[in-house]
């Protein structure tokens, strides 16, 4: 397949764009693979792809129950970033920050990332405490992080009510730099593209309905498409982590619940950064195409419905008008919901399980979309090496019953209140 | 929005109502550890009904047993908390 190229580009203008090709093959399962991974979204094909570029394991395949990149990568809000204040998380975001750098690059597709700067505003003396301490903790690890006063947060974000009568009173911020959007969709596209130049079967319209075990090995998976053994099997559903894992009889540390997100039309240049308040749980950026994409807090009860109540729709809109007062003249173009997996800690799931040769890569809270490069590298490692990569090892299925969880927010055991 | 079955007020707007835990995560303090740590930590997280512990938290503040499907949330069992329900 050819490289894409502004050369390809302006060649194929000249012939009337006859010259496109898919940009992966519909491959039919075979009977065996080395790896097995399920789920066709951004984890599951990046994790392919690093298989096959990192560890030269090309026998692979993907299977993807509907098409790849219609779960919760088609379903985020696009934001990229490493300011997690515990070291496990921030070290393993901020590989994955230095992954996205340079993937357009590595994948030969655009994934249109924009480092814009990531924005956590404080409310209070007491948030700017809590940004701080984040600030240092992610200093100490080498990230950019930067304390911003109430003047540079109003010179960088015009449209922030910063009056002192404001419901949410803006004291200041913490930004990183380096932090921004990426397209979604591009990349599932890229991951899927190079991973198929490499020998990746991506098998879409093939549904996991059981797995095949012998003692307390799986050897392969039941489809709606037949067998198909496995050396390895991964499972790379986040969302549906529980669903799948229950298929093999695993209880994961996970409960599903709904996210919802919104957008509206398009307009002029308006929000220059990502703005986010951790106090009141609102995310605010603008799309390439001018549509401003809003989210706010989960549905907080279990459901594998992939539509929310209106009242957390409603609710993260008045957040983000309180915020910026002039999102109030916008229309809503649509919104839209996931499920995610909400973790007993807020933390990712990534390794082993109690069964041999099954793995799992779930567990993503509502922070998924970012991970995705780091998340497809250190799984790749895991799934190649059978042992876990460092950057995931904190990450352990069974750090729970050792009491080894990563709470980033220290709510404890508690799914339903992150 | 949907309306939710109390069984102490009658149907009452979800809103009112907060989801607390699956009640599979119901710990009795005399279990051994090995049995009580699946149930702090781990769901069986269905793909479909379970049963769940809710809290009437605008309203009567009571907590009822919900059995309800996680896909289409329909609500086919409503109970209140007593001695026939919890152990």
């Amino acid at each position: 397949m050819k490289e894409y190229s502004a050369l390809s580009l302006l060649r194929g203008a000249l012939t009337g764009h006859q010259h496109w090709r898919p940009a992966w093959r519909d491959a039919t399962p075979a009977a065996s693979y080395d790896v097995v991974i399920i789920g066709g979204g951004g984890h599951g094909l990046a994790t392919a792809y690093y298989l096959a570029s990192v560890h030269g394991i090309r026998n692979v395949a993907v299977l993807e129950k509907s098409w790849i990149g219609g779960g919760n990568t088609g379903r985020n809000t696009t934001l990229v970033r490493s300011n997690y204040r515990l070291k496990p998380l921030h070290d393993f975001f901020e590989f994955g920050l230095k992954l996205w750098e340079h993937l357009s690059d590595e994948l030969n597709y655009n994934v249109m990332f924009s480092p814009r700067g990531a924005m956590f505003l404080g409310h209070s003396d007491a948030d700017m405490t809590m940004l701080a301490q984040r600030g240092d903790a992610m200093a100490a690890s080498g990230i950019d992080a930067e304390l911003l006063t109430r003047d540079q947060v109003a010179k960088l974000e015009p449209l922030i009510d910063m009056s002192r009568s404001a419901r949410f009173p803006v004291e200041g911020a913490l930004i990183q730099r380096r932090g921004g959007t990426a397209r979604h969709d591009a990349v599932a596209w890229g991951y899927a593209r190079g991973a198929d130049r490499l020998g990746v079967d991506i098998i879409q319209n093939c549904d996991v309905t059981g797995f095949v075990r012998e003692g307390n090995r799986i050897t392969g998976v039941e489809t709606t498409r037949g067998r198909i053994a496995a050396g390895r099997t991964a499972i790379c559903v986040a969302g549906h982590s529980g669903h799948v894992a229950g298929l093999a009889g695993l209880r994961l540390p996970i409960e599903s619940q709904t996210l919802q997100a919104l957008v509206t039309e398009g307009v002029k240049p308006m929000v220059a950064s990502v703005v986010m308040s951790q106090s009141l749980h609102c995310y605010i950026s603008q799309s390439d195409k001018g549509g401003i994409v809003m989210g706010g807090d989960p549905d907080a009860w279990p459901s594998y419905a992939r539509r929310g109540q209106p009242t957390i729709v409603e609710h993260a809109i008045a957040q983000a008008m309180a915020i910026m007062p002039a999102l109030s003249r916008l229309r809503m173009l649509r919104t839209w919901s996931g499920v995610t997996d909400m973790s007993f800690d807020g933390a990712p799931i990534i390794g082993a399980t109690p069964l041999d040769g099954l793995f799992l890569n779930g567990g993503w809270c509502y922070g998924g979309f970012k991970a995705t490069p780091a998340s497809g590298w250190a799984f790749a490692h895991t799934l190649a090496t059978g042992t876990p990569h460092p950057l995931v090892a904190p990450f352990a299925l069974d750090r729970f019953e050792r009491g080894a969880t990563v709470d980033e927010t220290g709510v404890g055991p508690m799914p339903n209140h992150r | 929005m949907y309306r939710i079955p109390c069984p102490h007020c009658g149907p009452r707007a979800q809103a009112e109502f907060t989801y607390e835990r699956t009640a599979e995560a119901i710990i009795d303090p005399a279990l051994p550890a090995s049995e009580a740590m699946p149930r702090l930590y781990t769901r069986t997280n269905p793909m479909g009904v379970d049963d769940e512990l809710w809290r009437h938290t605008y309203g009567c503040r009571a907590w009822v047993v919900l059995t309800r499907d996680r896909v289409t949330h329909v609500i086919s069992a409503s109970r209140a908390i007593g001695p026939e329900v919890l152990p």
